[in-house]
């Protein structure tokens, strides 16, 4: 019994070494990177402000393709930021242990992926300096009404779901990291003060914190699902061929957690491969997320069949030209490897074991996300060439459309920022949820006790042949651990 | 002044009324509009007026509402349209023949560059036997217009007069409306436009020029014209007499060569229909189809060169 203590102890001060560590080390690399981001950063502010100068010209939006990449990135960020709800939330419920090393970093994938999301529409306004009509002359029947609502709560929602989880983390870092040797002493130390919100790991705080996880585990999933249907609205409530369906909020929500469960195997692969979290971040991680991605590719597929196969069976005149233009016209080739190459491969590679391995896994949900990022782009802007009346007598360059250097520009500088602030992030906060991922320790030592003592059990009978079985001849002990917390 | 002879009332008509500063109603809207002025106030001056059905008649000027209105017009009114009256467009596609004068006359008096077209004039063609025509494109201000319900900020509304206007000094450049305006009507000022060298007092909606960097703009069915009684560019400018433009409670629609017809006789005779009615929108643009044409058909393979895409 005294080993098993010691070494549930061990293990724990490991995994706050493990978390912790990062935090004090701020390595050549990591600055290179920063520095990198930054310059990518600067770069796009000079092209928004240019943007912002010379107004929306200077991208390659014009009347017919009146929204572009911005337009298609602001979609796409906000699939991904279904990944936080998805994993977490849905997980917590279900009350799957394994989610514990994965919650944080999914959590804050939402978040960052929710703000920047948030920012793309911004920067498609033609007038960002009369933002304040939207409040001042607000009307709640216009669709981006709806948008601007919801993704408001779920950003404030997301932030309580990402921060109330880190409380007794904050807690640790207040008690460990300021004694130690680290950079940004006073600003750690008064920073971790703040948040930690004079957590003491009262059995009042615990049973607080439990109560309103709870309570935001549940609230969170319909707000993620009524994020990406009102966004879908914006496309689907026009009179447009291939926007005007009626299976487009599911379409979305479906799409977004295909790409939001993608991205968070990208994030478990990159922290587990920075730092060091092998031990906690295992194969068998990679192999449940796979079956995971692998269902929501499934239904995401199921619902395209129903967007484009209905559609194609009746060929109306709007949308069947539209449609020919998707399945072998011009925009047939990103169509299909879209369609083959991020949606029907991936089936069949995460379906055998083997490809749902870390490696093999991660590369697949890199075309996931990627093929997500660019299908959003083929859902807005084909339509956007083919509306209901011919377009005649305009320049040329009217009737096509790729994003030209400013918008990519951008586009790249909101990519690093998501990336600055995940970097940031994880280097003052640590990238697992520590208390939790002990929890799951105490409850995994308990497992094993309860096999132990089955063990114990089995060679007993073993002992006595079989014939005579009564408690009372041993006396074994469940091997509880001293631990005040109640896992949950 | 108003002794003139029947055809050159019919012709004046619209003009008419607001010369004397008043607007002219007909009887049935006039029958409407009395019941809320008191009796017995009549002045005893006759106005002579056209009814529905085409008639001179003489109608007291007391029952006649008038607006001393065009200048100190507030925000207000300019939003809520002028009061009483139901514009409506109708253009004769037999008439037409695509000489895009209309385009020049309403991008002269809006102060428009070359490539923004508040009036597009398209070569169509339904299907490969079919007769191809032009087809002039203003706004059509439906009366359901999808795109004032998607405006987030109500920079873009429907007027008491029908017309859908945009306030250029609140539009947040969203660009909303142009993805739900299913006629592609809509226009965005992508960069700053040149100023035109003239100074107008009426309120945004209501102005000649309307180009604001970073807002969106249309046809406005020339609203700062109509306030002073006078017809649309577009319908002064067409040299065919090819659009009518009037008021639908009038029931009466002019065109560039003061032809005054009437309307809802005119729609009837003409099987006049509006352009994709199964979207709902209810225009308040009519088009007479193509029959008799006197000038040649356009040339559709030349006009493939200029389109890049059509469904017809």
């Amino acid at each position: 019994m005294a080993e098993e203590k010691y070494n549930l102890k061990k293990e724990i001060e490991t995994v706050r070494e493990t978390c912790l560590r990062p935090s004090n080390h701020w390595g050549r690399s990591t600055r290179i990177w920063i520095g990198c981001l930054l310059i990518v950063i600067s770069w796009g502010l000079y092209c928004y402000i240019h943007q912002l100068r010379y107004g929306l010209g200077v991208t390659a939006l014009r009347n017919y393709v009146s929204w572009g990449l911005y337009i298609s990135i602001f979609v796409f960020f906000i699939g991904i930021s279904h990944s936080g709800t998805l994993v977490s939330a849905i997980l917590r419920i279900t009350k799957q242990e394994w989610r514990r090393p994965i919650t944080r970093s999914a959590e804050l994938l939402t978040f960052v992926s929710l703000l920047f999301g948030g920012i793309m529409p911004i920067i498609d306004l033609g007038r960002p300096d009369r933002i304040a009509n939207l409040v001042i002359f607000g009307r709640i029947q216009s669709p981006l009404m709806w948008d601007i609502i919801s993704i408001f709560t779920y950003l404030a929602g997301s932030t309580l779901f990402l921060y109330l989880p880190m409380i007794p983390d904050m807690a640790l870092c207040r008690d460990r990291l300021t004694v130690c040797d680290s950079r940004f002493k006073k600003f750690r130390k008064w920073l971790y003060t703040k948040m930690s919100l004079g957590w003491k790991g009262t059995k009042e705080q615990w049973r607080l914190l439990d109560k309103s996880m709870s309570i935001m585990t549940i609230i969170i999933i319909p707000i993620a699902v009524s994020v990406h249907t009102v966004v879908s609205y914006i496309f689907a409530m026009t009179l447009r061929p291939g926007w005007n369906s009626t299976v487009f909020g599911p379409y979305f929500v479906a799409g977004a957690l295909y790409s939001g469960s993608a991205g968070v195997v990208l994030g478990m692969a990159v922290f587990r491969k920075f730092y060091h979290l092998e031990k906690y971040i295992t194969p068998r991680h990679f192999d449940l997320m796979g079956r995971l991605v692998l269902t929501l590719t499934i239904i995401y597929a199921y619902m395209n069949l129903n967007e484009y196969a209905i559609p194609a069976y009746m060929m109306a005149a709007g949308e069947g030209h539209l449609l020919k233009e998707l399945f072998y016209g011009d925009f047939s080739k990103v169509f299909w490897t879209l369609q083959v190459g991020t949606v029907l491969l991936p089936i069949i590679i995460m379906a055998f074991p083997k490809g749902r391995s870390p490696l093999i896994l991660f590369i697949t949900c890199i075309f996931i996300v990627a093929g997500a990022c660019v299908k959003r782009y083929i859902i807005v802007v084909p339509t956007l060439l083919h509306p209901l009346l011919p377009i005649q007598h305009v320049p040329e360059s009217w009737s096509s459309y790729f994003p030209n250097y400013v918008e990519l520009s951008v586009t790249a500088a909101c990519l690093a920022g998501i990336f600055l602030v995940i970097t940031l992030f994880a280097k003052l906060f640590p990238m697992m949820s520590v208390w939790e991922v002990e929890e799951g320790l105490v409850i995994q030592q308990d497992k094993q006790a309860v096999m132990d003592l089955r063990n114990v059990r089995e060679l007993e009978e073993e002992k006595t042949g079989g014939r005579e079985v009564s408690s009372g001849t041993v006396s074994i002990k469940p091997a509880v651990v001293q631990i005040n917390k109640t896992p949950g | 002044m108003l002794e003139q002879e029947e055809e050159n009332c019919r012709r004046s008509f619209l003009k008419t009324g607001l010369i004397t500063g008043a607007v002219a109603i007909a009887a049935g809207v006039i029958g409407c509009n009395s019941d809320t002025k008191p009796p017995g106030s009549l002045t005893g001056k006759k106005v002579p007026l056209l009814d529905s059905a085409g008639n001179l008649i003489y109608v007291d000027e007391a029952q006649i509402p008038v607006h001393t209105n065009f200048k100190g017009i507030t925000d207000e009114e300019s939003r809520k349209g002028i009061p009483g009256k139901k514009f409506v467009m109708v253009i004769d596609l037999a008439k037409c023949d695509g000489c895009g004068k209309c385009t020049e006359a309403c991008n002269k008096m809006h102060f428009l560059p070359k490539e923004k077209e508040w009036i597009q004039v398209l070569e169509m063609q339904d299907a490969p036997k079919e007769a191809p025509y032009f087809f002039p494109k203003p706004c059509f201000h439906c009366d359901d217009p999808p795109c004032t319900k998607v405006c987030p900020v109500d920079a873009t509304f429907k007027r008491e007069d029908g017309i859908v206007a945009i306030d250029i000094d609140r539009c947040i450049g969203c660009r909303f409306c142009m993805a739900a305006c299913p006629y592609s009507v809509r226009v965005f000022n992508w960069t700053e436009p040149v100023k035109p060298d003239i100074i107008e007092e009426t309120p945004s909606m209501e102005r000649a020029f309307q180009s604001k960097k970073g807002c969106v703009e249309k046809c406005d069915f020339c609203s700062h014209m109509a306030r002073v009684d006078e017809l649309p560019a577009c319908v002064t400018g067409c040299p065919m007499n090819a659009i009518y433009y009037g008021d639908e409670n009038e029931n009466a629609v002019t065109n560039q060569a003061g032809e005054t017809e009437n309307l809802s006789q005119m729609l009837e005779d003409r099987a006049a229909y509006r352009f994709m009615e199964e979207l709902g929108t209810k225009p308040r643009v009519y088009y007479l189809p193509p029959n008799n044409r006197l000038y040649p058909k356009p040339d559709m393979n030349n006009a493939e060169e200029n389109k890049t895409n059509s469904n017809g």
